[in-house]
C-alpha cells in the first residue's frame, strides 16, 4: 500500500456504511443491471436523463430567483427589473431558467416519442408510461405558468387568454374561471395563484411522480432495444428478461451513466451559452391593463395552439379548446392498453411511425404559421409611398390617403404595403371591375367588414378610382420594374405566375 | 470484497422472483382486522381538519360575490356624438398591492344626444386587447384577427359574440359606468 491512510478511511467508511446503509441502497439503485446496449441505439435512453438534468437546473435556478422575485401584481414587474438589469448574475439566472425551461419541454417530447418508437411503453411498463404522461402535462402546465410569471404587459392579457378558454367549458366554465383567476377578474390575488402553482403544487406533485416513475424503472428494469420479430408475450416476457439480465446485462453505474452524464453535461453547456449570450426573454412594456397597444402571443411551445386558435373553423371552435386537450390526453393514457403486448421494433410498426411524423408536421406547420401569425393587422402600416399611387389624379390621391385611413392597408397589401390578413391588392384594377369593388367595400365579406355607413358617396368613389389604377405594370415596362425594390419584383413575379 | 457483476445480477433476479405480492386479507373482522380498520379510519379523518379549510381556502373566490360600483368617467360632454373614446376606471375589488392589475378600460361611444355605450375592452374571442380604428370605424384584435363594428357587432375572424357592454348612465352631467365585476362581463 502506497497510501496507509487509505485503509483508515476505509475503517471509517466501514463504520460509517454498516450504520447508513450506503452500500445497499448503491446496489440497487445505481448498480442495477441493465441490458447492455451500443452506438446509436444507446444514447437514445440518454433523453429521460435530460429531462431531469434540466428539471433539477430549473429547481435550483427557481429557489434563487425565488429569493427576489415578489409574487404581487403591483411589484413583480419592477421585481423582474431588478433581477434583470440590476442584481449580480440575475440575467444569466433567469436565462437558465427560461432557456432550460425550453430544454426540459424538447427532452420530455423527445424522450416520450423515443419510448413510444421502440414500443418500451409495452407490457409491463405501462404505467412508467402512464407517469411519464402525467409528466409530460405537468410540465406543460409548469411551461405556461412560468410565461405568466413573466409579469408583462403579454402576461397580462395570456390569462385573459386562458381565461377565456377555460371559460367555454360547460356548466364548470365560471367556476374554473373563479378559481384560476381567485377573483372574478384579474386582481392582487392572481399572480399570487399562479405562484403557488408553479412553485409548490406542481413541482410536489412533479417531485412524486418523479419518484414513482424511477423507481418503476428500477423495479422493471430498463427496457431492451426492439430487435426485428421479437415480440412482447406478458406470459413469458418477464422471465426472459430477467435472463437476458442474467446473460449479459451490465451494472448502470458506470455502464449506462456515462452516456446521460456526458448528454447531460452537453446540455447545461447548451442552455448556459444562451443564457450567456442571448440572454432571458426581454420584458415586455409593464403589465398596465390600460395599456391597449399589445400584442399577445405565447412562448415558442404553445405558439402552434395560438395559430390553432386563429386557423380553426369557427363553428367548431368550442369543441376544440374543450375536446382538443382531452383528446389527446385520453389517446395518450390509452396507448399502453391499446397495445400493450406484439412487436417493439418501429419498422414492424407504420401506424405507431405515423401517428409520430403526423402530429410532428402539424404541430411544426401550426408553429410555423403561429411564428408569421398573417391573420393580426399591420396596426402601423406606413401610408402609400408617392411612388407606389402614381398619379396626380386628386381623386386616385385622395382614394390612396382612405386607403390607409379606413383601415383597408391593415389587412390588404399593395406593392409590399400593408397587412396579409386579405387578399393582396396590388392589382385589383384588372380582377374586378369599379362595380364589383363598390359592392365588395359595401358589403364586405367572410371576414371583411361592411363599409356601409362608414364611407361617404364621395369617399367610396375615390377608393374606388383608387384601386382602378392598381394595374400590372405594361411588359415594355417589366423591365424597368426589375431595378425596382426586391419587394416590388417578388409581388410582380408571383402575380405573374 | 466486492462480488462479481455476474453474482450480483443473478443474485438481484432471484430476490425479484422470491418477491411475495402482497394479498388482500380475509374479510372477517379479527383484531388485526379491527387495528387495521383503526388506523386508517382516524388517519383519513386526520386529513379532514386539514383538508376543509385548505380546500375552502383555495376555492373561495368561486363564492366570493363580485362588489360592483358606478364609476365616474368624466362630464357628458366630453363625449362627442359619434365618437368612441378609451376611458380607464378602477375594479371595485381592488386589493392594496393590486397595482396597475386594479385598473381597466373601457370604450365609451356616444351613439347619440341621449345614447351612451360602454364597452368592454377585450375580444370576445379569447379576451385580447381590442384597438380602436378611428379612420375605419372598427375595432381590431391583434390576436387571430377578430374585428368588430363600431356598434360591438362581430365584422369578421373568430369572435363568436358582439362585445361585452357595461351598464352607463349619465347623473348630474356626468358619466358613469358599472365597473368591471368580471373578465366574462356583467354577471
Ligand atoms: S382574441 Fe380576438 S380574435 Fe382571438
Amino acid at each position: 500500500m502506497r497510501f496507509p491512510f487509505v485503509r483508515y478511511l476505509q475503517v471509517i467508511w466501514d463504520a460509517a456504511d454498516e450504520r447508513l446503509g450506503i452500500s445497499t441502497v448503491w446496489n440497487a439503485t445505481a448498480r442495477h443491471p441493465i441490458p447492455r446496449e451500443k452506438g446509436f441505439m444507446a444514447w437514445t435512453y440518454v433523453l429521460g436523463s435530460m429531462t431531469l438534468t434540466s428539471f433539477i437546473v430549473l429547481v435550483v435556478t427557481g429557489i434563487a430567483l425565488a429569493t427576489v422575485y415578489i409574487p404581487s401584481t403591483g411589484q413583480a414587474y419592477d421585481s423582474l427589473q431588478y433581477i434583470t438589469n440590476v442584481a449580480p448574475m440575475g440575467s444569466i439566472l433567469r436565462g437558465l431558467h427560461v432557456w432550460s425551461a425550453s430544454a426540459m419541454v424538447i427532452c420530455i417530447g423527445l424522450h416520450m416519442i423515443q419510448v413510444f418508437l421502440i414500443g418500451a411503453y409495452k407490457y409491463p411498463r405501462e404505467v412508467n408510461w402512464l407517469t411519464g404522461a402525467a409528466l409530460l402535462a405537468l410540465t406543460m402546465g409548469m411551461a405556461f405558468t412560468g410565461q405568466l410569471l413573466r409579469w408583462d404587459n403579454i402576461a397580462y392579457w395570456s390569462i385573459f387568454i386562458l381565461a377565456q378558454q377555460a371559460a367555454r367549458f360547460p356548466v364548470l366554465g365560471p367556476w374554473l374561471v373563479d378559481f384560476l383567476l381567485a377573483g372574478h377578474t384579474i386582481g392582487g390575488t392572481t399572480l399570487s395563484r399562479f405562484y403557488a402553482f408553479h412553485v409548490f403544487f406542481i413541482p410536489a406533485a412533479i417531485f412524486a411522480l418523479i419518484g414513482v416513475h424511477l423507481y418503476l424503472v428500477i423495479y422493471h428494469g430498463i427496457s431492451e432495444s426492439p430487435k426485428l420479430g421479437r415480440v412482447v408475450d406478458p406470459k413469458t416476457y418477464k422471465h426472459w428478461y430477467h435472463s437476458l439480465l442474467e446473460r449479459e446485462g451490465v451494472p448502470f453505474w458506470p455502464d449506462g451513466v456515462w452516456r446521460d452524464v456526458v448528454a447531460s453535461f452537453v446540455l447545461v453547456l447548451i442552455v448556459l451559452a444562451v443564457a450567456m449570450f442571448y440572454g432571458p426573454p426581454h420584458l415586455d412594456k409593464p403589465p398596465d391593463p390600460t395599456d391597449l397597444v399589445a400584442q399577445p402571443k405565447p412562448d415558442w411551445y404553445f405558439q402552434w395552439i395560438f395559430a390553432l386558435l386563429a386557423l380553426s373553423p369557427h363553428l367548431f371552435e368550442d369543441w376544440l379548446i374543450i375536446g382538443g386537450p382531452l383528446v389527446t390526453g385520453l389517446i395518450i393514457i390509452l396507448v399502453p392498453f391499446l397495445s400493450n403486448r406484439g412487436e417493439r421494433h418501429f419498422a414492424r410498426r407504420p401506424w405507431a411511425v405515423g401517428t409520430v411524423v403526423a402530429s410532428f408536421l402539424l404541430v411544426f406547420v401550426l408553429t410555423f404559421e403561429g411564428t408569421r401569425a398573417p391573420w393580426v393587422p399591420s396596426y402601423d402600416a406606413q401610408p402609400l409611398p408617392r411612388s407606389v399611387v402614381a398619379s396626380n389624379n386628386p381623386l386616385v390621391v385622395q382614394g390612396a390617403n382612405l386607403f390607409k385611413t379606413k383601415g383597408c392597408e391593415a389587412c390588404h397589401t399593395i406593392d409590399g404595403y400593408g397587412g396579409t390578413r386579405g387578399p393582396d391588392l396590388s392589382y385589383i384594377g384588372e380582377d374586378l371591375t369599379a362595380g364589383q369593388i363598390i359592392w365588395r367595400i359595401q358589403n364586405g365579406g367572410t371576414n371583411m367588414p361592411s363599409y356601409a355607413g362608414t364611407l361617404t358617396p364621395q369617399e367610396q368613389d375615390a377608393l374606388t378610382a383608387f384601386l382602378l389604377t392598381r394595374k400590372r405594370p405594361p411588359v415594355e415596362q417589366a423591365g424597368r420594374e426589375q431595378k425596382g425594390t426586391s419587394r416590388h419584383r417578388t409581388r410582380g413575379s408571383e402575380a405573374g405566375r | 470484497m466486492e462480488r462479481s457483476e455476474e453474482a450480483l445480477t443473478q443474485e438481484l433476479a432471484r430476490e425479484h422472483e422470491a418477491e411475495e405480492p402482497i394479498r388482500l386479507g380475509p374479510l372477517t373482522m379479527d383484531r388485526r382486522a379491527f387495528l387495521n380498520l383503526i388506523s386508517v379510519g382516524l388517519g383519513g379523518l386526520l386529513a379532514l381538519p386539514i383538508a376543509v379549510p385548505f380546500l375552502g381556502f383555495l376555492l373561495q373566490p368561486i363564492l366570493m360575490k363580485a362588489p360592483t360600483r358606478w364609476e365616474s368617467i368624466g362630464k357628458l360632454d366630453e363625449f362627442q356624438i359619434g365618437s368612441t373614446v378609451q376611458r380607464d376606471v378602477t375594479d371595485p375589488s381592488s386589493l392594496p398591492w393590486g397595482g396597475m392589475a386594479n385598473r381597466t378600460a373601457v370604450f365609451v361611444r356616444r351613439e347619440s344626444q341621449k345614447e351612451l355605450i360602454a364597452f368592454s375592452v377585450n375580444c370576445t374571442h379569447l379576451g385580447c386587447p381590442l384597438r380602436w380604428e378611428a379612420g375605419a370605424e372598427l375595432f381590431l384584435c391583434p390576436c387571430h384577427g377578430g374585428v368588430f363594428y363600431r356598434n360591438g357587432q362581430v365584422a369578421g375572424g373568430p369572435p363568436p359574440r358582439p362585445m361585452v357592454r357595461y351598464p352607463v348612465r349619465v347623473r348630474n352631467g356626468g358619466v358613469e359606468v358599472m365597473a368591471l365585476p368580471s373578465v366574462l362581463g356583467v354577471e
